[in-house]
């Protein structure tokens, strides 16, 4: 019964969804409706699941000293102080002059451009270590990407703003972009679609039932 | 023609320049020493490419793309007095590409009088909306809140929230970001659902964004949507572009300045662009050089 | 909002012009009046939709309208549209329940627009509609139609084309699962990535080094976070049967409740319950970067000798990648999300591409009920290359025959319309 529920609640729930988008008659979008919102209210709630959870592992350890338990500690003392300084200023947290605001552009906004920007740093590294050119195919693939690299920036405007119409780095990056690319990126997402609905269905119908194991054998 | 040839023919000279000399043992030697540079002295080559064209431009011209034109024209149609909702679907992470579209699309908004109601579907999403309309809606032409724009904040749910608020806007999000009731705010008592929208202006820097508001509402609730994303969204995009799901597109900070540029702004998207310009350059040169390393060392017989 | 006042009946007002009636000619009088009342009335009722009465408020006359159900929806929604004359600027758009009022205003919109869509109609009940044009003559005399219905479809016929597909993609699945309980072998191609888990498990336990495995960065309503955590069943199961430790960072909720209970599951069925360590899977946060920056403290403090990173990913995953590569590790990936995927070929050492990620537990587990959805979805794949192929060739020579004009464009054929969906 423990495993059975699970997977008859998902199947009903699933068949419905999957019905709703075909059907709008409120006996099938009726139901379909209340799960969309109930979707919103169970998020919302994980959100507070999600704050009990880092509140409890990051306590234990600094409770037993564990491992860098001093970084837990500045971890639980920030997220209480941003949730404090927030629910003291109230509706105006947001504005320009508040305290939240500063925390919010100093700290948060600041780290998290900063992670953001590492990605630049890992691009030029990774395409010198990595990018290596061992077959024709990985030789167009280097020619197009030194093309769309130059057509996307002011530089191959300046480069090329003599050349013939039609063939301007500009333009070829974009007959790249719109055209080899497109296609090729249309192909995948196709398969990653079929492989969404074959997943769903196997979800659905409970043949890919292991996540309502709890415990013991299959 | 004749700079097409002379680029061609520099190409082709470096291209022989260098198959020559990888074929002396000492240069090849040194190349093949190559593959062992602590990638360090590539971070330090990035950050010296970013920083000098910030502290000294460049100015290098920018030229708008069609994906931009259209952008900047599905805006230029609208008329006094429209309702258009604003998605803004990114944190600060994505602020230095997306920060300045937005502000250049509520700017644009603004000019054409048009009326913004604003919503994220990020929880860091937000005071960065609430930043870009208090510095250019509020300050710059003067718009009263409640009246010409709302900030309705963030909802989490995602796609139920989008599909929610196609039915029913002021039932998603029944206080804006400050707590007000939506039944208080003049602008919104205009707006049901999304088809009182004109058009839907999407900041997005990832999931849920420009996607998940194309598949979720675009034919279901026949909504217009531009997009403005992070260049490496851009190119998901495309396609939806192509199909006429989307109506404008602008691509990372390239994008940005190129709207920019429409809009007759200089922003800090088209500053960026010339450190973006430098550093791609480096990113071509790390290519050329590591394979360049790497052949180097098989002519040597190195492993 | 006050509703305006009714328009007057033609019945009651004015007089019948009969001086000082004798009381027959009176009661057969009514009678007749009475009658003609009734037929008038049961007329009204059965014309939709109705037409305007002119009154003397303005020069202008009535607008020409009608209202009908929209179709494909849910029976709350009816689209008004009108015809106004020339100096008409706006609409008063008013809703009742019978013709005579009361009438409540839904809304004022422009004249130009033609069109009105009413989606908050009570279902099942006839309504009528009252449109008063406003210019600078003054107000049109209110046209009132109706009664007119929303009814509720139960199909919408809009998206017949992926009904269709949806059943000849269920028909494949089901005849495949149908075909795989009689005991036939599916064959499924050799997948590089996948063959790479176990030999990255091995190489770590080579090494007395952990594994970490990294369920991408969504929640679990993302299909890939699902496919994801069954594979860690997998690798949790190889991993207890060679003793090496794993590392599960999670970053929201409920993907780290099941990603214990998929670890847990895994040691069970390897028969090591008592190696399973409940503080291998750990939450982090919900927050991108700093889930990614904690995973760079673990990679770079723990070094694991393998790293897997199978699930949704987005802007960190060459970080992960590069942060990995520094310390040695052998790097398998794999994501659906097509933009990340170049960064991942780049920098792992195997990479699952798109649907491989899904494909993964039905390889891994090699159950038949799993690789018939498998079969079944490359047999929609074949379906798909031949409908591109063929509607290639009917769209490109009906293009031909067709060309662009000035006032249509380029007109679609019918077999590309017909795969519109709304």
């Amino acid at each position: 019964m423990q495993r059975q529920i699970p997977l008859i609640l998902t199947g009903v729930i699933g068949f419905v969804m999957l019905l709703y988008f075909f059907v709008p008659h409120p006996f099938i979008s009726g139901p379909g409706h209340f799960f969309e919102d109930a979707v919103i209210i169970v998020v919302a709630f994980a959100i507070v699941l999600g704050a009990a959870n880092l509140l409890t592992f990051n306590g234990e350890i600094i409770a037993r000293r564990g491992k860098d338990w001093p970084y837990k500690v500045v971890l639980l003392v920030s997220m209480f102080a941003m949730i404090a300084i927030g629910l003291v200023e109230g509706e105006r947290y947001l504005e320009p002059e508040t305290v939240f605001s500063w925390m919010y552009n100093t700290f948060y906004a600041s780290m998290q451009a900063t992670m953001f920007a590492l990605l630049a740093f890992f691009i030029a590294s990774a395409a010198f270590r990595a990018f290596r050119i061992r077959n024709l195919e990985a030789g167009l693939l280097a020619v197009a990407a030194l093309f769309v690299m130059l057509g996307r920036v002011p530089i191959g405007n300046v480069i090329s703003a003599h050349w013939p119409n039609g063939i301007q780095l500009p333009q070829i990056s974009d007959w790249i972009m719109e055209n080899p690319q497109n296609s090729a990126k249309r192909a995948i997402l196709m398969g990653a679609a079929l492989g969404v609905m074959s997943t769903g269905l196997r979800i659905i119908m409970g043949i890919e039932g292991s996540f309502a194991r709890s415990g013991g054998n299959s | 023609m004749t700079s097409l040839l002379v680029f061609l023919a520099i190409l082709a000279a470096v291209a022989l320049v260098v198959a020559f000399l990888i074929r002396i043992p000492s240069v090849a030697t040194t190349l093949a020493r190559m593959r062992r540079l602590d990638r360090r002295w590539i971070f330090l080559a990035v950050w010296v490419l970013v920083m000098v064209p910030l502290l000294f431009p460049l100015k290098l011209p920018v030229a708008p793309t069609a994906r931009a034109m259209q952008y900047y024209e599905q805006i230029d149609r609208l008329k006094a007095g429209d309702i258009v909702l604003l998605s803004a679907d990114f944190d600060p992470a994505a602020g230095p590409e997306l920060v300045p579209m937005l502000k250049t699309s509520i700017m644009q908004l603004c000019r054409k009088k048009v009326r913004i109601v604003g919503d994220c579907l990020w929880p860091g999403g937000p005071p960065l909306l609430e930043q870009a309309f208090s510095e250019v809606a509020r300050d710059t032409f003067h718009y009263r809140y409640g009246e010409d724009y709302v900030n309705l904040g963030f909802k989490e749910g995602r796609e139920a929230v989008m599909l929610a608020m196609g039915n029913s806007i002021p039932g998603t999000f029944p206080s804006d970001f400050r707590g007000t009731p939506v039944s208080k705010l003049p602008l919104m008592g205009k707006v049901t659902n999304l088809r009182s929208v004109k058009l839907l202006v999407n900041v997005s820097a990832g999931y849920p964004g420009t996607k998940e508001w194309v598949q979720q509402t675009q034919s279901r609730f026949n909504l217009k949507i531009i997009s403005g994303c992070t260049a490496v969204s851009a190119p998901e995009y495309y396609a939806y572009l192509q199909s006429g799901q989307l109506l404008g597109l602008l691509g990372g900070m390239a994008g940005a300045a190129e709207y920019e540029k429409m809009a007759g702004v200089t922003g800090a998207a088209t500053k960026g662009m010339d450190a973006q310009s430098s550093v791609h350059l480096l990113v071509m040169l790390c290519i050329l050089l590591g394979n360049l390393a790497h052949w180097a060392a098989r002519r040597l017989g190195e492993r | 909002m006050r509703p305006r006042a009714s328009r007057p009946s033609p019945l009651r007002s004015g007089t019948t012009g009969l001086p000082h009636p004798v009381p027959r000619l009176r009661a057969t009088s009514f009678a007749v009046l009475g009658f003609l009342a009734l037929v008038a009335g049961v007329a009204r009722a059965q014309t939709p939709p109705a037409t305007a009465r002119a009154t003397t408020t303005s020069s202008l006359p009535a607008l020409s309208a009608a209202a009908a159900d929209v179709q494909n929806d849910n029976g709350q929604a009816l689209h008004v549209q009108w015809t106004a004359p020339a100096g008409v600027e706006q609409v008063i758009v008013e809703r009742g329940s019978t013709p005579a009022g009361p009438f409540t205003v839904l809304d004022t919109v422009s004249a130009e627009g033609g069109s009105f869509d009413d989606n908050d109609v009570p279902r099942g009940k006839p309504v009528f509609y009252r449109l008063t044009g406003l210019g600078a003559h003054g107000p049109t005399p209110p046209a009132v139609i109706g009664p007119v219905v929303a009814v509720a479809q139960w199909f919408n016929t809009g998206r017949t084309n992926v009904a269709f597909f949806s059943v000849i993609f269920f028909a494949f699945v089901l005849f495949f699962l149908w075909s795989s309980r009689g005991g036939r072998k599916l064959f499924v191609r050799r997948i590089a990535g996948i063959d790479a888990i176990e030999e990255a498990v091995g190489r770590a336990t080579e090494m007395g080094r952990p594994v970490l495995f990294v369920p991408g960065v969504q929640d679990i309503d993302d299909i890939q976070t699902m496919a994801a955590l069954v594979i860690l069943e997998s690798v949790a199961r190889t991993a207890a049967q060679y003793e090496t430790k794993m590392i599960v960072p999670t970053n929201y909720p409920v993907p780290f409740t099941l990603a214990q209970e998929m670890v847990k599951n895994g040691f069970l069925e390897a028969g090591r319950p008592e190696s399973y360590d409940p503080n291998s899977v750990r939450y982090i946060t919900s927050e991108q970067f700093a889930y990614v920056a904690a995973i760079n403290g673990i990679i770079l403090r723990d070094r694991p000798a393998a790293n897997l990173y199978l699930g949704a990913f987005f802007a960190e995953s060459l970080i992960l990648a590069e942060t990995g590569f520094s310390t040695g590790a052998i790097q398998v990936a794999g994501t659906a999300n097509v933009h990340q995927l170049p960064f991942m070929v780049v920098a792992c050492d195997y990479t699952l591409i798109g649907e491989e990620l899904y494909a993964a537990s039905a390889y891994l587990s090699r159950e038949p009920r799993l690789l018939s959805t498998l079969k079944g979805s490359d047999y929609m794949k074949v379906v798909i290359i031949l409908l591109l192929l063929i509607g290639s060739v009917i769209e490109t020579s009906f293009v031909l025959k067709n060309p662009p004009t000035q006032s249509l464009g380029q007109v679609s054929s019918p077999f590309k319309s017909w795969f519109r969906t709304e």
